[in-house]
């Protein structure tokens, strides 16, 4: 009887063992790709919402405040969506006629809701709340991404459990203050370094108004808002944490601005708030 | 997974398990362990008492008996394919793409409506026509947890448990839905059309051929109608009845007094409380549940800040009432009377009684030594006359104006009102007479609950020949089923309506939402049969309060509605003079020979009311421990002089009338008394209720209400599982409650501890947490305050979306109660002293079941909480297997309801709806912890606007919020100034079963009697501390 298999069978046999571990860790390396992948998270997924609303528009363009439509943001856990009376606030008397806000007459017209797709979407079994993220110094685009410039909203994020952690861990990668100490300008500090033929005097002028206003702002809120460095120094003047209260510093990177927030905002430990009890109930 | 569907499905099963229930208790045995055991303990049932081999081995397994084995119709084989493919599977969930949501705002937000933030909402549940005040939070327009009123003057701590269930209630799928009439759906415009024709006729007639039949009420609204539609038909009649009423404490101060007064005690003063047959601790009976419980829990703290009242109780059935007391006596209902009489002639300074040993002598010594602070309270279950004798009792001690004072009757009703029972008789004598043509049965369930004499139901030949029969209630049950119309009733939190507290305080009551089936309230029903018909009940109750208040209407209103009650308006103490000392004997009929049937309402579904509510079915009673049926339950003497144990089937016969009951062996039951509880057995009811229990109002005859003499019992064959759940989660006859009396506590003020138990701090291989900073929580439960009343179970099942799992699960242990109330016996069978004890997760510093999860899905919290992390978990159910407090619970299926549409609206948003595999626990309502730190944070205080910290009392748990004896206490145990640490400071502060050095946060504060020394035994605590002696010794 001649021979089933050819001799090369050996050695394909000897390979596929090693083939199936080869084979096994592989599909577990995918499975947790796929599951960090924009297609398992939504990542930069652009949803089409009815009306379209643009947050550049309204954000970017006419520098509407996040309150001004999300009101419930510092109050409680949900950041509120506006209902369409907000939007008829102004669009009774703009853009009256437009037919892309034609759903949103007609909500306000027939009583019935606007049905907006969710883009934020944490798992039913997390329980998270905006009000004290606001309150202790994490800024709107810190998890939200640049609002100021989508079109249609997307998630910037992957909002999985280590993106949160990432900062639950060590808060004071990401804290911003709410008020800055207006009177200085890094850029303009910078510019005055320059050799005058490259200072730009309308462009300073244009920018102290600027920055006047920039800075009056809750920058908590502000989408523009840039954490401190050498060319941004960020003073702010400290209000409660104990020992230092009445001073003010300025700081020209994260990590020390971020460590004296930390006692500023009496932001609990990495421990407490890596506690599991501080989002699943 | 609809738990009622379920369990129908499950309860043919329950047959089949038979086969396999534990060998027969030899009765035998256990009298004689009995007679031999020496020293006092601990124990919850004759098994345990008998220390049966078999008994052993159930306790020695992690679940009850078939709690794990595998008796589903899928064969291990298949079993094992599909778990296998399901673990292949189970690391895709996680890459499960979240399904699109979206997001519905409002057009107009309505003012203070703010999305996560919920609302609290002033109104009261009525119930036997009382007021119970209450606080409902409102989550985006959904009712979600009914809390008590803590601002209202007729009690303002916590609720009862009815008030808690009554959520599930009005959330129930099976309420009925639509206006019918003869099972067809119809409109409301339709039954208002229909009922003119007859009004129209009947108006010549002065409405002589018009009745109503209502539930008792004290709505001032309601009055001012129905005096309203009497005066348009003055011949019409307005009939009341409840299966459960006051007619014998009206009655009695008829008797006493010869008016229509209220008694309102004031257990606050009484150092003395003497209960006959009065279950005064519970609101199936006592309106003034609340502030008896209040008053009564704080005046049993060992604190010793005040005074320990002692409590004598005299009673035909073991209640939580009689097992608080300091001394219980168990009688024959028919011998109270007795009682009453001849303590009375004690009292009065006549000769002894020595039928009553030495009972009655020291309790008439007592109680002529407290003249001014004691009080007599007679029960619903006895016959005016004990009423009487017990008036005549306050007035003789000189307590009239201190511990009971006389109020007008809060209670409408109709001129010349005799008593439920004489009312539903004359309604029935007009029906029978052929005088009715329009019978208006307003609530209630008369076909079901009526006396079973009276023959009011479908075999009625008359009652039939009603012209038009017109039922109105929240279900379609026994009595709209012989009515041709039906009008369903819009529950109480969507109702405008009011009603009166005990004391008389008017209360509003106003709705959470809007009706969820169009239901009516009897207010709106009512307009039919005024020239305004349709009318809201807003219109009709401000229309009645404008006129009371015509000054600033508004604001009086709008505060009203605000406080959730009328201040002021309370009922005024009024004087009485007592007619005589000497009261007529009732009539020999109730004092007869043979067994006797006391009847009781049950203590979770009432008279059946709640029967098709899933949380009170389920809620293990407080001391049968019975889930899911009622039965005859009896003491062990009779029990064995039937032969018969517990599941048994017993044939109760009572004049010519017969049923089949399982029977169920309790200690504390007078001898030759079998107590069945009412409400059970219902044909027409919804899916939960169908099939649970006997209906024994089959047995209720007119003249016997409460109790009946000359019962016959037999034996019949066949056996009937019941669902008990006393011998669940137990924890081995360890030492778990400690007790003294005062005397005791305070010769030895640690008595609670036992020198060895408590290991050093440092002892231990766990990880040691830090717990110096920050907040730590912790608990203590007062056992001495506390009465057993479940309230706190259904509060914490409300609270955190705990699924309902229906009796086959029950029967193999397991229940998902978080919190379970246990309770010991210590003492002889035949009339033990009965001990609660409230037993949450322990929250161990060294928790021995985070140690063994795989997965780490329990852990432990920096605030010293064991977290329960249910995306984590896998169901390993090691945890349970190591926790020494058997506190852990695990879904064992899906119980938790995801297809009912309406039951989705009922559940807590800030709690996870746990799925199947999942274990779960208690977590100190860890979403309230969340919520008060995150508020405290965005907060500041002082001149330096300096953070705020959470303060004491700030966060309350569920079981905390609802107790109605402030028995939970919680708190931050970091803080030395709040009131949990105070309490654990106390040298009455004990842990259980500390010597495993779990360290457990939740801790017990035990229990001091107040006894009276002529009556003691031997000492208390030596025998508990022999016990755990002897126990050291074997282990």
């Amino acid at each position: 009887m001649a021979q089933i298999f050819h001799r090369s069978a050996n050695s394909l046999a000897r390979f596929s063992i090693l083939a199936v571990v080869f084979i096994l860790v592989a599909i577990g390396g995918a499975l947790s790709e796929l599951q960090r992948s924009s297609y398992v998270t939504r990542q930069n997924e652009v949803r089409v919402q009815t009306p379209p609303f643009s947050h550049q528009h309204h954000v970017g363009g006419l520098g509407i405040d996040c309150r001004y439509c999300h009101t419930s943001v510092e109050v409680t856990n949900f950041a509120g969506i506006p209902p369409t009376k907000t939007c008829m606030n102004c669009h009774s008397q703009i853009w009256t006629n437009a037919p892309m806000l034609e759903p949103v007459r007609a909500s306000f017209r027939e009583g019935k809701s606007l049905r907006w797709q969710r883009v934020h979407d944490l798992p039913d079994f997390v329980y998270f709340d905006h009000g004290i993220h606001v309150a202790k110094g994490v800024g709107c685009n810190s998890c939200h991404g640049d609002v100021d410039n989508m079109p249609l909203m997307t998630q910037s994020k992957s909002l999985l459990m280590e993106w949160c952690l990432d900062c639950h861990r060590a808060p004071d990668k990401y804290v911003r203050p709410h008020q800055v100490v207006p009177e200085r300008s890094g850029m303009l500090e910078a510019q005055k370094d320059l050799p005058p033929e490259h200072r730009d005097e309308g462009t300073i002028e244009r920018q102290q108004a600027e920055y006047a206003l920039f800075n009056a702002r809750d920058q908590v809120f502000n989408v523009r808002y840039q954490p401190p460095s050498a060319f941004n120094p960020i003073t702010v003047k400290f209000e409660r944490w104990k020992g230092h209260e009445g001073e003010t510093s300025t700081f020209t990177d994260q990590a020390s601005l971020g460590r004296a927030l930390i006692h500023e905002y009496n932001i609990r430990g990495p421990k407490e708030i890596t506690s599991c009890n501080t989002c699943h109930r | 997974m609809s738990e009622s569907c379920k369990t129908e499905l499950r309860r043919e099963k329950v047959n089949r398990l038979v086969n396999i229930a534990p060998s027969r208790l030899d009765l035998e045995t256990v009298r004689q362990k009995l007679a031999s055991a020496r020293g006092k303990h601990y124990w919850r049932s004759l098994e345990e008492l008998a220390e049966q081999p078999d008994f052993q081995e159930l306790l020695h397994r992690e679940f009850p008996r078939q709690a794990s084995e595998w008796t589903d119709e899928v064969s291990r084989r298949n079993f094992l394919k599909l778990m296998s493919a399901s673990l292949a599977f189970a690391g895709l969930t996680a890459c499960t793409r979240q399904p699109t949501e979206h997001i519905v705002p409002y057009v107009r937000q309505p003012e203070e409506t703010i999305p996560g933030k919920p609302l609290l909402f002033a109104s009261a549940m009525p119930f036997g026509g009382h007021a119970f005040p209450v606080l409902v939070k409102s989550d985006m327009g959904r009712p979600i947890k009914v809390e008590g009123n803590p601002d209202h003057p007729a009690g303002n701590l916590g609720t009862d448990l009815f008030a808690q269930a009554s959520l599930l209630d009005m959330y129930d799928p099976d309420r009925s839905q639509a206006v019918t009439v003869l099972g067809d759906v119809s409109t409301w415009g339709k039954f208002l059309e229909s009922l003119q024709g007859p009004l129209v006729s009947q108006k010549p007639l002065k409405g002589a051929g018009i009745r109503f039949l209502t539930e008792r009420s004290t709505s001032p609204t309601l009055a001012s109608q129905m005096r309203a539609v009497l005066l348009a038909f003055p011949e019409a009649k307005w009939h009341q009845y409840e299966p459960v009423n006051r007619d014998n404490s009206r009655g009695g101060a008829q008797m006493a007094f010869g008016e229509d007064v209220a008694a309102q005690h004031r257990l606050e003063n009484a150092d003395i409380i003497v209960s006959l047959d009065a279950n005064f601790l519970s609101s199936t009976e006592n309106p003034q549940f609340l502030r008896n419980a209040a008053e009564f829990g704080r005046r049993r703290k060992a604190d010793l800040k005040e005074k320990i009242n002692r409590l004598y109780v005299v009673e035909s059935t073991p209640t939580i009432t009689g097992a608080k007391a300091d001394h219980r006596l168990p009688l024959r209902a028919f011998e109270i009377e007795q009682f009453a009489r001849a303590l009375m002639a004690q009292i009065s300074g006549g000769g002894g009684d020595t039928r009553f040993g030495n009972f009655l002598s020291a309790l008439a010594k007592d109680l002529t030594a407290h003249r001014g602070s004691s009080v007599v309270i007679a029960g619903e279950t006895q016959p005016p006359v004990v009423h009487a004798l017990a008036h005549a009792m306050n007035d003789a001690l000189g307590n009239a104006g201190r511990t009971v004072v006389y109020t007008d009757s809060v209670e409408v009703s109709p001129e010349g009102f005799r008593g439920c029972v004489d009312s539903l008789q004359d309604l029935n004598n007009d029906i029978q007479a052929g005088k009715v043509d329009l019978l208006m049965i307003l609530g209630g369930n008369p076909v079901f609950d009526a006396p079973a004499d009276l023959n009011f139901n479908e075999n009625n030949q008359q009652l039939m020949k009603v012209p038009l029969r017109v039922h109105v209630g929240l279900y379609q049950n026994e009595t709209s089923n012989i009515c041709q119309w039906h009008v369903n009733q819009a529950h109480y939190l969507e109702s405008w309506s009011d009603a009166r507290t005990f004391d008389g305080t008017p209360t509003i009551i106003q709705p959470l939402i809007d009706p969820l089936y169009s239901g009516r309230t009897m207010h709106e029903v009512l307009t039919a049969f005024s020239n305004q018909p349709g009318l809201t009940s807003y219109d009709l109750l401000r229309a009645y309060w404008q006129g009371q208040h015509p000054g600033d209407f508004e604001n009086f209103w709008r505060k009203s509605l605000h406080d959730g009650f009328v201040p002021g308006m309370g009922l005024q103490p009024r004087q009485v003079t007592l007619r005589s000392r000497d009261f007529p004997a009732t009539s020999a009929r109730s004092a007869g020979s043979g067994i006797e049937i006391v009847f009781r309402p049950d203590e979770n579904i009432y008279d059946g009311r709640f029967a098709n509510n899933g949380w009170l079915q389920e809620l293990p009673k407080p001391l049968t421990k019975l889930t899911w049926d009622n039965a005859a339950v009896m003491g062990l003497n009779l029990a064995q002089k039937l032969d018969v144990v517990s599941e048994d089937l017993v044939e109760i016969e009572l004049r010519g009338r017969k049923l089949k009951l399982p029977v169920w062996i309790e200690a504390g039951v007078p001898d030759q008394s079998v107590t069945v509880q009412l409400g059970y057995g219902r044909t027409h009811a919804g899916r939960v209720a169908q099939g649970a229990g006997v209906n024994t109002y089959r047995l209720r005859l007119s003249d016997a209400m409460q109790f009946a003499s000359g019962a016959k019992l037999g034996k019949v064959d066949g056996h009937y599982q019941l669902a008990a759940t006393h011998h669940h989660h137990n924890m081995e006859g360890r030492a778990l409650v400690r007790a003294a009396t005062v005397k005791e506590f305070e010769e030895n003020p640690r008595f609670a501890h036992q020198e060895l138990e408590e290991p050093s701090p440092g002892e231990t291989l766990y990880f040691n947490y830090d717990y110096s900073k920050g907040y730590q929580w912790g608990m203590a439960i007062d056992t001495g305050s506390c009465i057993g009343c479940n309230t706190c179970v259904v509060a914490c099942q409300a609270e955190n979306n705990i699924p309902v799992v229906g009796k086959f699960e029950v029967t193999r242990g397991r229940e998902m109660h978080w919190l379970r109330v246990d309770r010991y016996y210590t003492g002889t069978y035949e009339n033990p002293k009965t001990h609660f004890q409230p037993v949450p997760c322990m929250q161990c510093e060294q928790a021995p079941c985070e140690v063994v999860c795989p997965v780490a899905a329990t852990v432990h919290s920096t605030e010293g909480l064991n977290d329960m992390v249910y995306n984590r978990c896998v169901g390993t159910r090691y945890c349970s297997n190591n926790c020494p407090y058997k506190v852990r619970r695990f879904n064992f299926f899906l119980y938790s309801d995801y297809d009912t549409p309406v039951k989705k609206l009922m559940n807590n948003p800030d709690v996870t709806v746990r799925s199947r595999g999942v274990m779960e626990k208690c977590t100190y309502c860890i979403q309230r912890i969340t919520r008060a730190r995150i508020t405290a944070e965005k907060e500041f205080v002082g001149a330096q606007h300096a953070y705020r910290e959470i303060e004491d009392g700030e966060v309350k748990t569920a079981c905390q919020q609802s107790c109605p004896a402030d028995a939970i206490v919680f708190g931050n145990i970091n803080d030395r100034n709040s009131r949990v640490s105070k309490l654990k400071a106390q040298p009455y502060n004990y842990s259980l079963l500390a010597d495993l050095n779990t360290r457990p946060r939740t801790t017990y504060l035990a229990e001091v009697m107040n006894t009276n020394d002529e009556l003691t035994g031997p000492d208390l605590m030596k025998e508990v501390e022999n016990k755990v002696v002897t126990q050291e010794k074997e282990g």
